[in-house]
């Protein structure tokens, strides 16, 4: 089974990248932007076939890797693959 | 006295680390490779600066999760001081050994230079043998020194005396020029609840022989070095 886990910072954490991205997209003559905030996408293929046990592994991983909890948040979607 | 400095793929200051403790002390540190399935019982653990793993998924991380990194969570545990620098602060931070985050420079730019240190508590064998409230000198070089925490935590490391350096100017003032990276409350430097365990930014090891420009750095050594061999 294929998964897609995403982190984002969590809101009220300064984001000096996504800062410096909106400036970008400004300076690129994209107007109307409120803000950029940069996070990460994880494309995980799991062998585990339940999703209940799936969700339940990869947000293990996430907890204890793939984000770091004290600034980021999570969230893990699966995603229907040929087999499903 | 025995004393280990740990070497993970990627580590790049291990020798400046290994050279500083061998010129305090007059003995050379074992160099520990991080998958050597013992670590031998030392007196004092050092994680050197560098870029682990490539700074990959975020510094320190991966390293962090490497299992020599257990047997040192259980060595400071036991009271064996750990001192982390630079990437070894990262790791700390990343393995729950000390609280916080380090994000990237508010500049978005790696800072390689001098900074000025304000020694914030003498309460640890790591500072006793500074002044409480001297400004020493210390290089630093990081990318990723933007020290973050949530405020409940930042209460906790100023009410337990925790901050054992802040980045001040020559003078002993906090501006904000004097802040390389953007760190909250202008922190460069911060203890365990138990005192043994220091993570910090800046390189002091880099600072301790004429030669190096000036020897601030090196009383952090004799301190720890001295208290570990009595």
């Amino acid at each position: 089974m294929k998964a897609i886990v995403t982190v984002t910072l969590k809101s009220g954490v300064l984001d000096p990248q996504g800062k410096a991205i909106e400036g970008a997209l400004a300076s690129l003559g994209f107007s109307g932007i409120d803000s950029v905030r940069q996070g990460k996408i994880f494309e995980i293929e799991v062998e585990e076939a339940d999703p209940a046990r799936a969700t339940a592994a990869l947000s293990a991983m996430a907890e204890k890797l793939l984000a770091n909890t004290v600034i980021e948040n999570y969230r893990v979607e699966l995603v229907p693959g040929r087999d499903a | 006295m025995k004393s280990a400095v740990v070497v993970f793929p990627g580590s790049n200051r291990d020798r400046d680390m290994i050279a500083a403790i061998e010129k305090v002390s007059g003995r050379a540190p074992l160099a520990v490779w991080y998958a050597d399935p013992d670590m031998p019982p030392v007196d004092l653990i050092v994680i050197p600066g560098g870029f682990s793993y490539g700074d990959y998924l975020r510094s320190g991380a991966i390293a962090a999760r490497a299992p020599i990194m257990r047997t040192i969570a259980e060595r400071a545990a036991a009271g064996v001081p750990v001192l982390g620098i630079c990437n070894g602060f990262q790791t700390l931070c990343e393995a729950g050994l000390l609280p916080g985050v380090l994000m990237r420079n508010a500049s978005l730019r790696f800072v390689c230079r001098e900074v000025h240190l304000r020694v914030e508590t003498t309460g640890c064998a790591f500072t006793e043998r500074y002044r409480k409230g001297e400004v020493i000198r210390c290089p630093v070089a990081h990318g990723d020194g933007n020290y973050r925490t949530d405020e409940e935590t930042l209460a906790h490391l100023n009410d337990e005396d925790r901050v054992a350096f802040r980045y001040v100017d020559g003078s002993g003032a906090r501006t904000a020029s004097a802040n390389p990276n953007g760190s909250i409350d202008d922190i460069a430097g911060i203890l365990n609840r138990r005192r043994n365990v220091l993570g910090m930014m800046p390189h002091p090891e880099n600072l301790i022989e004429p030669l190096h420009g000036g020897r601030d750095g090196r009383r952090l050594f004799e301190g720890i070095l001295g208290r570990v061999a009595a």
